[in-house]
């Protein structure tokens, strides 16, 4: 039997990649271990190593081909002892590749699948609960009048934050694990050592607890870090300067000591990687006075939020998500582009209930109003962006006209945020409800491995819909 | 070398301390400089009038806290006041100093104002954090005082962020971080060894080694006791120091800063010293002997050090000490005085200093 061989997934949240290189020719001889290809994904170039032996029969997919979804066949092994013609030929009529949403996501090791095994139904991968960008997100009436608009990844977005923000201000400086020579565990950071030098681009030990101390001490004299996380799980090693020594700090001195520091990085569930790194702390530091804590969803309001938060002159919780890195968004051109921190975004217009939520939140939300239209309910859908200070005032002025509102988090449920926006709404707008405010979040256990369970324990569109059919009656 | 051996209450034998003479401290190996360096007349009388200001300043604080002027937790640097005030001899304007809660003595020693340090131990508006921090949380920009933190060990990272930032403006400044033998086993302690010397950051880490750890003491809290080593694994020279001596104090601070200072990385002061008083003002300090306390007073105290010195060497008369005394008594008094008739900070300053407000772009 030819085997295929399949493009395979390099990261946890790899949907698809570029086929780069072929390094073997067809017709060349393959061994187990050799270097067959390499592969772009959004964060890095990986080498393909073979799995199995034999000769090369036929390349299905070229060089340089984009966006290819992880279990595509790309080429075609014949086995010793086989005919490589008809090897080669039986590939020409491949079965069609799989769906790149449905396709199991084999952690991270670099090696091509030996045989499409067929991918479980319930290991639909994480990546798949969570919808494609909704087509109904638009930002663009806070873009600048006249200015460019360009497509962008949230990851591309922060960077140039970042680097605009170290053009305009030399007291501004990056450090964290792999920000400078790596160019970034998530590839956030690429460029920036290029452009600014090791003194700005401070590559760290693995010393949250360590690093961030530094960093607050800088910052209370006057210079303004950034402090990357590689995900918000290893900054709990961090939380003792982030909220003793950050926070209070300004308090404690009397107003004389401030601590201009963004502590940023993935927050929240990724895909598969277990409950030891899918924590979403957006709840726990939006329960500490001293800190602002904001948490994007589009690239322009990860730009615009980004930039507002280092020049913010109070320590700043910048929450983003490893599977929005990848996602584009319209982003006007420009140095000068900012979003204030603090305030809500009504991103959909509606009048028979509002869905609010924040961050990754926004996918489930966006999701679930497109599909009560389809039933003839239009939700009016606001992204918090910033969850301390919370704009509870446009979710207040929703809730009167709607009468009725679903919070939506990734987060566990008790003492939640949406926990926090229900009883806001409660204090503010008792008289307008027409039924009590619903929450849908993440499951009240840790975050399991398994695909379906998962998925299970996520929010998703479906429950949303639910409860906004539930606060309207229907 | 001042302290003595001796067995404690609790029967864990305190090592002796005594050393022999070395010549330098030579990269990641603790040695003992004790050829003690004399003080002019000048210097005696400037260590002992800003010890003496330290030792009656919290003498007072203690009589305070008695009083039920003063609340919550109260940690008294009786006994210590030649670490900082040496530190402070061999330091320049600029160098930045932080410290945990033990921190009235850092304070007093940096040039911040008496009244306004007293006035914040009894929580009244004229105390540097106006009232809201305390005892422990006390800061001034234009002292280069940072703290004033309660978190044992987080004043580490931090001082090696003061540090950071020198070397990042390479503005020729030198930080030092004090921290106890308790602290000394955190762990982010090592985090910020280990970042000092990697990025040859100008802080120098001042281990003021008073013996107990709250109540316990360090042969029962650390597995190397020499803390002048704990920073060898990563290259960072140490050097243990008669904490009580003030003159020694001074000299081997020259040399740490002066290390940081020239652009070679961090530099471990252990500095030999003991506390009077209980860990705070509630603690009865039961883990110690009586004996052991009076001992290190009569014996190693380090104000009557060079006091004694002032009367032999330099033919200071008791009129002239008298009148130092006195003068010290007045500042005391008068920052005593602020600090029990100065309002309580208005109510509506509890919603104040939370967070800054931005700039307009």
């Amino acid at each position: 039997m030819p085997i295929d061989i399949l493009m395979p997934a390099l990261s946890p949240t790899m949907e698809q990649g570029k086929l780069a290189k072929w390094l073997k020719a067809e017709g060349d001889k393959i061994k187990a271990g050799d270097i067959i290809a390499e592969i772009e994904t959004d964060k890095a170039t990986m080498e393909v190593e073979a799995v199995d032996e034999g000769v090369l029969a036929k390349i299905l997919i070229a060089d340089g081909t984009d966006n290819v979804a992880v279990n595509t066949p790309i080429a075609v092994i014949a086995a010793d002892g086989e005919d490589v013609s008809a090897a080669a030929s039986g590939a020409a009529k491949a079965a069609p590749a799989p769906q790149a949403a449905e396709a199991p996501a084999p952690a991270a090791p670099a090696e091509a699948p030996a045989a499409p095994a067929p991918a479980p139904a319930a290991a639909a991968a994480a990546a798949a609960s969570v919808p494609a960008q909704a087509k109904s997100y638009d930002a663009s009436s806070e873009f600048p009048a006249g200015a460019e608009i360009v497509s962008m990844t949230v990851r591309e977005a922060l960077r140039d934050a970042m680097a605009e923000e170290m053009r305009r201000d030399a007291d501004v400086f990056v450090m964290g694990e792999e920000v400078a020579e790596y160019q970034g565990a998530y590839k956030v950071t690429q460029g920036l050592l290029q452009e600014f030098g090791a003194r700005r681009v401070i590559d760290t030990p693995i010393t949250e607890h360590g690093f961030a101390g530094i960093g607050v001490g800088a910052a209370l004299t006057g210079l303004k870090p950034i402090v990357e996380f590689m995900t918000f799980n290893f900054a709990m090693q961090a939380i003792d300067h982030i909220i003793n020594s950050a926070a209070k700090t300004l308090y404690m001195s009397g107003g004389q000591m401030g601590c201009p520091i963004v502590f940023r990085g993935p927050n929240g569930a990724a895909a598969r990687v277990g409950a030891q790194h899918s924590h979403d702390y957006a709840a726990w530091y939006s329960n500490v006075p001293g800190l602002k804590v904001v948490m994007p969803y589009s690239a322009s309001d990860a730009k615009g939020l980004l930039k507002s938060a280092i020049r913010d002159p109070n320590p700043i919780i910048f929450l983003e998500n490893e599977i929005l890195y990848g996602r584009s968004f319209d982003v006007p051109k420009g140095d000068d582009f900012t979003i204030p921190i603090g305030k809500a975004k009504v991103v959909r217009p509606g009048s028979d209930v509002t869905i609010v939520s924040f961050g990754i939140g926004m996918n489930y939300a966006l999701g679930a109003a497109e599909a009560l239209a389809k039933e003839g309910i239009e939700a009016e859908v606001i992204d918090l962006r910033t969850i301390r200070p919370m704009d509870i005032e446009t979710v207040v002025a929703s809730v009167q006209k709607t009468n009725r509102c679903v919070a939506v988090e990734e987060g566990f449920p008790q003492s939640g945020v949406t926990a926090e926006i229900g009883m806001k709404i409660m204090e503010a707008a008792f008289d307008y409800l027409d039924a009590p405010v619903a929450r849908v979040t993440g499951k009240d256990v840790p975050m399991p491995y398994a695909a379906n369970l998962e998925k299970l324990a996520l929010p998703n569109i479906g429950e949303v819909v639910a409860a906004a059919k539930a606060v309207c009656y229907r | 070398m001042a302290i003595a051996a001796r067995k404690t209450k609790t029967g864990a034998p305190a090592k002796a301390a005594a050393k022999t003479p070395a010549k330098s401290a030579s990269k990641g190996a603790a040695k003992t400089l004790s050829n003690v360096p004399t003080f002019n007349k000048e210097e005696e009388l400037h260590a002992y009038r800003e010890m003496l200001l330290i030792r009656r300043f919290e003498e007072k604080a203690g009589q305070m806290y008695g009083m039920g002027l003063i609340g919550g937790f109260c940690h008294l640097y009786i006994g210590q006041e030649a670490v900082v005030i040496g530190m402070q001899m061999a330091s320049k304007e600029g160098d930045q100093v932080i410290t945990g809660y033990r921190d009235h003595g850092h304070m007093l020693a940096c040039g911040m104002e008496s009244r306004g340090v007293m006035a914040e131990l009894t929580g009244r508006r004229g105390g540097y954090s106006h009232g809201k921090g305390g005892s422990m949380h006390m800061f001034s920009r234009e002292k280069n005082f940072y703290g004033g933190h309660g978190i044992v060990g987080a004043q580490v990272s931090l001082g090696a962020g003061l540090g950071f930032a020198n070397w990042y403006r390479q503005d020729g400044r030198v930080s030092m971080a004090y921290f106890g033998d308790g602290a000394a086993n955190q762990g982010q302690v090592y985090e910020s060894f280990n970042m000092a010397e990697l990025w040859k950051l100008p802080v120098v880490f001042v281990i003021e080694n008073n013996r107990y750890a709250m109540g316990t003491s360090v042969n029962r809290a650390s597995a190397q006791t020499d803390f002048s080593k704990r920073g060898v694994s990563f290259g960072i020279p140490g050097e243990q120091v008669d904490g009580m001596d003030v003159r020694a104090v001074r000299e081997a601070a020259s040399r740490a800063i002066e290390h940081a200072r020239s652009g070679k990385g961090p530099y471990i002061l252990e500095m030999q010293t003991y506390r009077y008083r209980g860990h705070s003002m509630s603690d009865p300090a039961k883990y110690r002997s009586k004996d052991e306390v009076q001992r290190m007073r009569e014996e190693h105290d380090p104000i009557e050090q060079v006091r004694a010195r002032l009367t032999r060497e330099h033919k200071v008369g008791e009129d002239e000490l008298k009148a130092i005394d006195a003068k010290v008594r007045e500042i005391v008094n008068d920052a005593a005085e602020f600090a029990t008739h100065d309002p309580e900070p208005d109510p509506s300053e509890l919603y104040t200093d939370i967070l800054l407000e931005p700039a307009r772009a």
